[in-house]
C-alpha cells in the first residue's frame, strides 16, 4: 500500500479562550476511508484546518508519515499529497471545466514553469479519465460557474484527483444533493478509496452507512466514539449527544 | 473506464472581434502622424494638437494595460499604479535633464538648473549613469519593479488583500508625492524637471520628434499588449484568474500564491514605469504631481470603464474617458469631476463589464 499514515495526537485550537479542538488524536491508515461525524460545531472544519495548514494547533503533534504538518504552509502540504474539498464547493467559475482540471493536475508549480506550461498527451488523457470519471465529459468546455450544484461538488472532487493526492480531506461531500446525485457520489467516493487514503466529514448517517467504513465521532473538539457505523450508533454517549438529554 | 478525447473549443466570435478592434485602432492611430504632414485644408487632415494628445493617451493606455493585468487578472486592486508611472517618468527625466549639459540657464557644464541654483557643488551619487540611455531604461523598468517587488512580498507575504492592500498602494504614491515635493530631495522639489532639449541626438519639439515619440509608444503599446495576450492565454493567466477568484482554493491546489501574483505585480509596474518613460519627453515635464493619489484613481476608472479583466478593455477605457476629459475640460472646465465620478458609478451599476462587456451583449 502506497501512501503515509495521517497521525494526530493531543491536537488543542483555542481561539479566543474558545476551545475548538480539545485534545483531540486520530490515526488515518494508508488506504483508509474514514468517516468524521459529529454536531454543529464539534470541530470537524477545524480539523480538517489544521491537517491542511489553514490553522496552526495551540499544542499537539500532527504528523504525515514522518513529516510534520504543523510546520509547513497550505501549499507544501498540498504538494505533499494531502487534497482537500470544501464544504462549500470552491470551484474557479471563470474557468472551464477542462481549466480547473488542468490547473489541478501534478505538475511544477511556479509561475515560469506555468507560463512555459504546455499541456502533453499523458496530463491530457489524465484530464479526460477524470473527466469521465466524475461524470462531467461532456461540460468539459462550460465554465465552472454554469454547473449545477452537484456538478460543481464533483468537479471539485475530481480536481482532487487530478493532484493524485495520498490523502483525501472530503468536507460535506453531499450537503444540498438530491438522492441520485448523494448515491452516484457514494460510489464515487467508494472508487477513489483504496487507492487514496480518504477521511469524509458529513452530517447524513445514511450516507456514512453506505459508505461502510470506520466511524469516528467528534463532539466539542474531542473524540468521542470510534468503531463501526453500527458500533458508534449504539453508544449511550453518542446517543445522548445527538438525541439530548 | 474509456476516457472521450476533448478538442479545445475555438475563440468565440466577440473575442476576435475584440482583436479586430484592437488591431483597427492601432492602424487607425498609425496613420495619424503620416495625416498630419498632409496640408491644412484637407479634410483628412490631423492637426498637431491630434497628434500631440493622442500620444499622450497611447502612454495613459499602456498604464491602463498594467493596471489591468494586476487588477483584472490576479485580483490586486492597485490605488497606487500613477507611482510607477511617475517613477518610470521620473527615470527618463533624470536622463532629459543630464542631456541638457551646459545648455541650461546657468551653464553649468554637468548640474541641471535646480541644483546651482539650489547649491549643488556637485552631482548626488544616484543621478551618476544616467546621462547614458540604456543606463536610463534600465532604471525605468528597475525603479518601479524593484519598488513592486518589496511592497508587494511584504503585503502578499502577509496576506494583505482587498482594500487594506488598494489603502496601502494608494499611501504609497502619497507618501512618494510629499517626498518628492521636498527640494533635499535631488529631484527638482515642487517644479521638478522640465525644459529638455534632446533625445538620442534627436531635438524635442520638432514635428520629427513628436511623430518618433508617437511611434514607439504606438510599437509600446502594441508590444504590452501582445504580451499580456500571451501571458494570460497561458496556465499562469489561468492561475491568475483562480487567484482573483478564490485565493485560498489555489493554495489547498499546492500553488505558492505568493510568488505569482508577486510576478504579475512587478511586470504590471515595469509597464507602468515605461508609459511613464515615454510620457514625460511628450509633454515636456515631470513633477510631483504625477504622484498624486487622484491620477492612480483615475486609472482605475479607465480600466473599469473600458472592461476590466479584457486588456482591450483597458485601452478603451484609457482612450474614451481622456477623448471625454480633453473635450469636456474645455468646453465646461467646472464639470470634469462630477462627471468623472458619476462615470464610475454609473458604470459599476449598469455595466460592470464597461464598455466591452456592452459590445459583447450585443455580439451574442
Amino acid at each position: 500500500m502506497r501512501g503515509r499514515r495521517l497521525y494526530l495526537d493531543g491536537v488543542s485550537v483555542v481561539f479566543d479562550g474558545f476551545r475548538a479542538l480539545n485534545n483531540l488524536a486520530l490515526v488515518v491508515e494508508p488506504g483508509e476511508m474514514r468517516a468524521v461525524i459529529g454536531p454543529n460545531g464539534a470541530g470537524k472544519t477545524t480539523m480538517m484546518d489544521v491537517i491542511t495548514g489553514k490553522t496552526r494547533p495551540t499544542s499537539g503533534v500532527v504528523t504525515f508519515g514522518d513529516l510534520d504538518l504543523t510546520r509547513m504552509d497550505e501549499a507544501s502540504i498540498a504538494n505533499l499529497g494531502i487534497g482537500r474539498k470544501f464544504q462549500k464547493p470552491t470551484v474557479f467559475d471563470a474557468l472551464t471545466v477542462f481549466e480547473n482540471l488542468e490547473l489541478a493536475l501534478k505538475a511544477p508549480r511556479g509561475p515560469v514553469a506555468c507560463l512555459r506550461w504546455h499541456l502533453a498527451g499523458a496530463g491530457r488523457t489524465r484530464i479526460e479519465e477524470v473527466a469521465a470519471e466524475i461524470g462531467l465529459t461532456e461540460r468539459a468546455h462550460d465554465r465552472a460557474g454554469i454547473l449545477s450544484h452537484g456538478q460543481k461538488q464533483w468537479l471539485e472532487i475530481g480536481m482532487m484527483l487530478m493532484q493524485d493526492p495520498d490523502l483525501m480531506l472530503v468536507d460535506e461531500p453531499v450537503a444540498g444533493m438530491t438522492d441520485a446525485e448523494t448515491e452516484h457520489t457514494a460510489r464515487l467516493l467508494a472508487r477513489i478509496a483504496g487507492r487514496h487514503s480518504v477521511v469524509v466529514v458529513e452530517h447524513d448517517l445514511e450516507f456514512v452507512r453506505a459508505l461502510g467504513c470506520k466511524v469516528t465521532v467528534l463532539h466539542e473538539g474531542t473524540l468521542l466514539s470510534e468503531g463501526s457505523i453500527d458500533h458508534v450508533q449504539n453508544d449511550p454517549r453518542v446517543v445522548e449527544v445527538y438525541l439530548g438529554r | 473506464m474509456s476516457a472521450t478525447t476533448l478538442h479545445a473549443p475555438p475563440l468565440s466570435r466577440t473575442r476576435l472581434g475584440l482583436r479586430a478592434l484592437m488591431g483597427a485602432a492601432v492602424v487607425i492611430l498609425a496613420a495619424f502622424p503620416l495625416l498630419n504632414m498632409l496640408p491644412q485644408d484637407n479634410v483628412l487632415h490631423v492637426s498637431d494638437f491630434l497628434v500631440s494628445v493622442s500620444g499622450k493617451w497611447i502612454c495613459y493606455a499602456i498604464l491602463a494595460l498594467s493596471l489591468d493585468l494586476a487588477w483584472g487578472y490576479a485580483g490586486i486592486l492597485s490605488l497606487g499604479h500613477g507611482a510607477f508611472f511617475a517613477l518610470g517618468g521620473y527615470a527618463m527625466g533624470m536622463h532629459l535633464m543630464r542631456l541638457i549639459g551646459p545648455r541650461g540657464v546657468y551653464g553649468h557644464p554637468t548640474l541641471p538648473d535646480f541644483m546651482v541654483f539650489l547649491g549643488y557643488q556637485e552631482l548626488p551619487w544616484y543621478w551618476l549613469g544616467f546621462q547614458s540611455f540604456p543606463f536610463a531604461m534600465l532604471m525605468v523598468l528597475l525603479v518601479p519593479g524593484v519598488l513592486a517587488l518589496v511592497l508587494g512580498w511584504l503585503c502578499f507575504r502577509s496576506r494583505i488583500t482587498g482594500v487594506y492592500l488598494s489603502i496601502i498602494t494608494q499611501a504609497m504614491t502619497y507618501a512618494l508625492m510629499l517626498a518628492f515635493f521636498r527640494n533635499d530631495m535631488g529631484f527638482g522639489g515642487n517644479n521638478g524637471f522640465t525644459d529638455f532639449k534632446e533625445l538620442l541626438g534627436m531635438p524635442l519639439n520638432t514635428g520629427a520628434a513628436r511623430a518618433t515619440l508617437f511611434y514607439a509608444s504606438l510599437l509600446t503599446l502594441v508590444g504590452c499588449y501582445l504580451f499580456c495576450l500571451w501571458m494570460t492565454g497561458t496556465k499562469y493567466g489561468r492561475v491568475l484568474t483562480a487567484i482573483r477568484d478564490a485565493e485560498n482554493r489555489v493554495r489547498f491546489l499546492g500553488y505558492d500564491t505568493t510568488s505569482h501574483k508577486l510576478f504579475a505585480f512587478v511586470a504590471s509596474a515595469m509597464m507602468a514605469g515605461l508609459a511613464g518613460a515615454l510620457y514625460v519627453p511628450q509633454v515636456g515635464i515631470i513633477n510631483p504631481g504625477e504622484f498624486s493619489p487622484g491620477n492612480s484613481i483615475e486609472a482605475v476608472i479607465w480600466v473599469a470603464v473600458g472592461g476590466r479583466g479584457t486588456l482591450v478593455g483597458a485601452v478603451l477605457g484609457a482612450f474614451s474617458v481622456n477623448g471625454l476629459k480633453t473635450w469636456l475640460t474645455s468646453a465646461a472646465p467646472d464639470l470634469w469631476l462630477f462627471v468623472l465620478g458619476a462615470l464610475f458609478v454609473a458604470v459599476t451599476l449598469f455595466l460592470p463589464k464597461g464598455l466591452v462587456g456592452l459590445i459583447q451583449g450585443r455580439g451574442k
